[in-house]
């Protein structure tokens, strides 16, 4: 009993004092993957802000971007043409999603557009799949994947780029959201859709837009991911993994998205590498959404979520 | 007008709380589940029950139980493949435990293995709603998934984590194993089926269905009128699961004959759901409905190309479902949300009034 | 129903203050509603009265005073415990569930009632069938009170305006409540639906004696039906009396009749 107390509680903390370069090691890797989280949770947010609708198929649409991508500079497009190409396909994807699925369903509850966007999500995978075939692609950017030491600990070139592209884009939306007028728009649709309609906001423009950047956002992380992994199916079920990131940072914060990504990111790769082994590896499976539901039970409405008021 | 149901008035409470209350439809409706049982085992092909109506009747009771949990008490679930596979890893220790018990009773035993963890991941739902909610349950589908696929114990330590269905006999009839019938296994799961669904039909028409669908329309007046809250979801997520359970339980011993973890990952979930969305939120006949209708479409598209003369790669096949599915969830939340129950409710009232137009 | 003594208060509202963040929604509000008479709360928007009936309901807990129904303190329950009680209310903005048909809202009113395990409910055997037939019975009575027979089996989320509110009021009736809220019963209606609210609730007040607490915000219905009225204003009482009282007070006056009503 004491030796397994002492294994849950001492031993990892130990293990993390003792090596300190692993740790680093181990909180880079976490942050790498956390900020991929990051970055899917970041177009949900984005979407749920300006839109009130809880975007299942962001993942799926990362998968279709970094596809899409990877399927033109093969077809032999040089990559600016094909990032330009890809770009256009986002937005055209924006006004379809805009016309077929939220323009219909303008007047649904939420619970209704959250399916909708699960029938979203499968329909792309499916689409995706067919149109740039199953197998794994491998993405250049041109900027080399080498690792190199600094400080003795293992850094990598093309990590340290996407997290300063990512600092930025962040930066960038956050901006976008609390200074500019169609910012101001986009948060009055997100509170409530007929209010925005009768004061005149063009509801169909908005959602175009933003859904259009949510595409933009999807572009950049299928990018990422894809450099570094190669594109694959197994992006949109990694994406499910945005969803715990959401409940920790609120749905509707940017920094909260960030945060949150970090943590989850970092938590994983930490349990997984020091407690995992306790019990047989593998809890990077569950412990996000365990994590997310513990909080959940504590604190509904994530770390920076705005407390729901209920009225009757 | 098929038959006339002018002159008949209802005199008493009773009859117009019925099931069936025109005479008419009651004797229909029990000619026809008679045939469902008989003539399929009587007549049909191996492939047929083998492949379409044994998997159409497990999935039509998953279906039941996330409608009850998602449709009636409003409590959207991601977790249907973890309860399942509760029932599944449960029904194989009972049976192997026990080599003597009726697997009938095996079935209901882990039916409320999956009853019971279904409950400890309810309790968070009286803090978390919508879809958070969902998230949650995502959390009690990867942790199920994993403790099966980690802790030995529960595939009797074989060396490839799969379970295997051991052969069971109900009245001297083999209904599981390799050598039972699939007609003896056709007629286990649809009579399971059709009793779960009626005592499904009982609780949703009266206090229990009316108080899940008060805490799903507007669970704070819900609440202000008298209606508890906790113990209402949690008897929710209790029968559902229950429901789940039995039919992850048949899942492998009726079905799939040994299965691993795999067989109830994170896609059983969301086919599930989509049963229960095309077929009708809250209804139970929507189900049944939803469940036939996901059965068909692999089989439509496997089989259509090639009745036609065309060739579909495999492959294609696959991502022709994934969009058909997709698809197919868009168009039904768009044009008709209570889905293919109540396409069929519009129907039978036209055809009450056919051929006159009201 | 005459008991033996001076009428008791049933409810009793003792200084009740209630904040939500910066803002002072009650302060320090109490009054008295004596058993079996219709008292009406008047005031501009925003004065306090749904936050009021919250309060009763137990939806909302005041930080500072007590509420007293039948002599028991009750302030701090939650809304399953207020409505066990015998308080009913409805609500401003018709909290009908919207699924369910007219007659399955009703029976859902009678929930407090009904008990009994849910196995039995899934045979529907024996107790479980005869309770849900007698309960049935008792809920027609109710419909056949507001005459809205024709629409029971109509979805709750189909029907116009002005019979979602009746229907709501069914539901609050089917539960016996010894204590009616009413918020805004006759917004929206045109003359005549008023009429028949009216004679609703005068019905329900002498036929079942239920004490009848509404908001409602036209005088002439306050006047007609109710033999006390409660002002408020951002949060505060300004009068409390008999209609004429209240209506002749300059305080109420001022804050929201205008001049003199005729």
């Amino acid at each position: 009993m004491l030796s397994l107390l002492h294994a849950v509680f001492v031993a990892p903390f130990l293990d993390m004092a003792g090596s300190p370069t692993f740790l680093a090691e181990v909180l880079i890797g976490g942050i790498a993957a956390g900020r991929m989280y990051s970055l899917v949770a970041l177009g949900f947010v984005l979407i749920f802000k300006a839109s009130g609708v809880f975007n299942f198929a962001q993942g799926v649409m990362v998968l279709f971007a970094a596809l899409t991508l990877v399927g033109l500079i093969e077809k032999g497009l040089p990559v600016a043409v094909a990032l330009l190409a890809t770009v256009a396909v986002m937005v055209a994807l924006a006004f379809g999603i805009e016309r077929v699925v939220l323009r219909p369903l303008v007047n649904q509850p939420p619970i209704i557009l959250f399916m909708a966007t699960i029938g979203l999500n499968f329909f792309l995978e499916g689409f995706g799949e067919m149109i740039w075939g199953a197998n794994v692609k491998k993405l250049d950017v041109g900027i080399p994947d080498e690792s190199f030491k600094m400080a003795g600990i293992l850094l990598n070139k093309l990590e340290l780029t996407a997290a300063g592209t990512a600092a930025v884009l962040v930066a960038v939306l956050a901006v976008f959201f609390q200074r500019t007028r169609i910012g101001r728009a986009l948060r009055a649709v997100a509170d409530d859709h007929e209010a925005a309609l009768s004061i005149g906001i063009p509801l169909k423009t908005i959602w175009v837009v933003v859904w259009s950047v949510a595409g933009l956002v999807a572009i950049a992380t299928g990018i990422m991911w894809g450099a570094k992994s190669g594109v694959q199916f197994s992006l949109s079920l990694i994406a499910l993994k945005a969803l715990p990131v959401l409940i920790l940072g609120g749905f509707t914060s940017v920094p909260g998205a960030i945060v949150g990504g970090l943590i989850v990111g970092t938590g994983e790769k930490l349990g997984e590498v020091y407690w995992g082994p306790l019990v047989g590896g593998a809890i990077e499976n569950w412990f996000a959404y365990m994590l997310a539901l513990v909080f959940l039970v504590f604190r509904p409405q994530g770390l920076f979520g705005e407390r729901i008021i209920e009225r009757v | 007008m098929i038959y006339r149901e002018a002159g008949q008035f209802k005199s008493s409470y009773a009859s117009d709380q019925a099931i069936f209350p025109i005479v008419q439809d009651r004797w229909v409706a029990l000619a026809l589940l008679a045939a469902a049982v008989v003539v399929p085992a009587a007549l049909g092909s191996d492939y047929w029950l083998q492949a379409i109506l044994i998997p159409f009747l497990i999935y039509a009771l998953a279906a039941l139980g996330l409608n009850i949990l998602t449709g009636y008490a409003g409590q959207l679930s991601l977790g249907t493949g973890g309860f399942m596979a509760v029932g599944g890893y449960a029904a194989f220790k009972f049976a192997t435990a026990f080599p003597g018990l009726n697997i009938l009773l095996v079935f209901v035993l882990s039916g409320l293995a999956a009853a019971v963890v279904g409950l400890i991941f309810g309790i968070p739902s009286l803090r978390i709603k919508g879809f958070y909610l969902a998230v949650a349950t995502l959390a009690s589908q990867f942790f199920l998934i994993w403790l099966f696929n980690k802790v030995a114990w529960f595939s009797n330590y074989a060396p490839s984590g799969t379970i295997t269905a051991p052969a069971r006999t109900v009245f001297g009839v083999m209904v599981t194993g390799p050598n039972a019938s699939p007609e003896a296994r056709y007629v286990v799961a649809i009579g399971v089926a059709l009793v779960f669904a009626l005592l499904a039909k009982n609780l949703v028409r009266g206090r229990v269905g009316r108080a899940w669908m008060a805490i799903r329309d507007r669970d704070i007046a819900a609440e202000i009128i008298g209606v508890r809250p906790l113990r209402t979801k949690l008897l929710a997520f209790g029968i559902s699961s229950f429901l789940c359970g039995i039919a992850g339980a048949e899942y492998v011993f009726l079905y799939l004959g040994s299965a691993e973890t795999q067989a109830f990952d994170i896609n059983l979930s969301f086919l599930v759901l989509f049963m229960v969305i095309i077929g009708g939120l809250g209804s139970v006949l929507g189900s049944f409905l939803g469940a036939a209708f996901i059965v068909m479409v692999p089989i439509f598209l496997a089989n259509a190309p090639h009745a036609l003369g065309l060739h579909m790669p495999v492959a294609l096949q696959k991502q022709l479902e994934l969009m058909v599915f997709g698809g197919l969830i868009l168009f039904f939340l768009i044009v008709e949300p209570n889905g293919l129950a109540r396409l069929w409710q519009i129907t039978k009232e036209k055809l009450r009034l056919w051929p006159f137009p009201h | 129903m005459s008991d033996a003594g001076p009428p008791l208060p049933l409810l009793e509202v003792d200084g009740i203050s209630v904040r939500f963040g910066a803002v002072q929604a009650l302060e320090r509000v109490s009054l008295e509603i004596v058993r079996g008479e219709i008292a009406a709360i008047i005031g501009p928007n925003g004065a306090g009265k749904t936050t009021l009936l919250n309060v009763i309901s137990g939806f909302y807990h005041p930080y500072e005073g007590a509420i007293r129904f039948a002599g028991v303190d009750r302030t701090h329950l939650k809304p399953y415990d207020v409505a066990t009680l015998g308080i009913a209310r409805t609500f401003q903005n018709v909290a009908l569930f919207k699924g369910m048909s007219v007659l399955d809202n009703i029976m859902t009113g009678r929930l407090l009632k009904m008990h009994g395990s849910f196995l039995l409910e899934a045979l529907y055997w024996g107790p479980a069938r005869r309770q849900e037939l007698e309960h049935r019975e008792f809920v027609e009575h109710i419909i056949d009170f507001l005459e809205i027979q024709a629409i029971r089996k109509t979805p709750a989320g189909r029907l116009p305006y002005g019979l979602q509110k009746r229907v709501e009021l069914a539901r609050a009736l089917a539960a016996q409540p010894t204590l009616l809220l009413l918020d805004e019963p006759m917004a929206g209606m045109n003359v005549e639906e008023k009429e028949d609210m009216c004679r609703f609730i005068l019905g329900v007040n002498d036929e079942f004696g239920t004490t009848i607490a509404l908001i409602e915000h036209d005088m002439s219905v306050v006047m007609d039906i109710s033999g006390h009225v409660v002002a408020l204003d951002y949060g505060r009482k300004i009068a409390d009396g008999t209609p004429d009282q209240v209506r002749s007070d300059q305080a109420v006056i001022d804050a929201y009749l205008g001049v003199a009503h005729a």
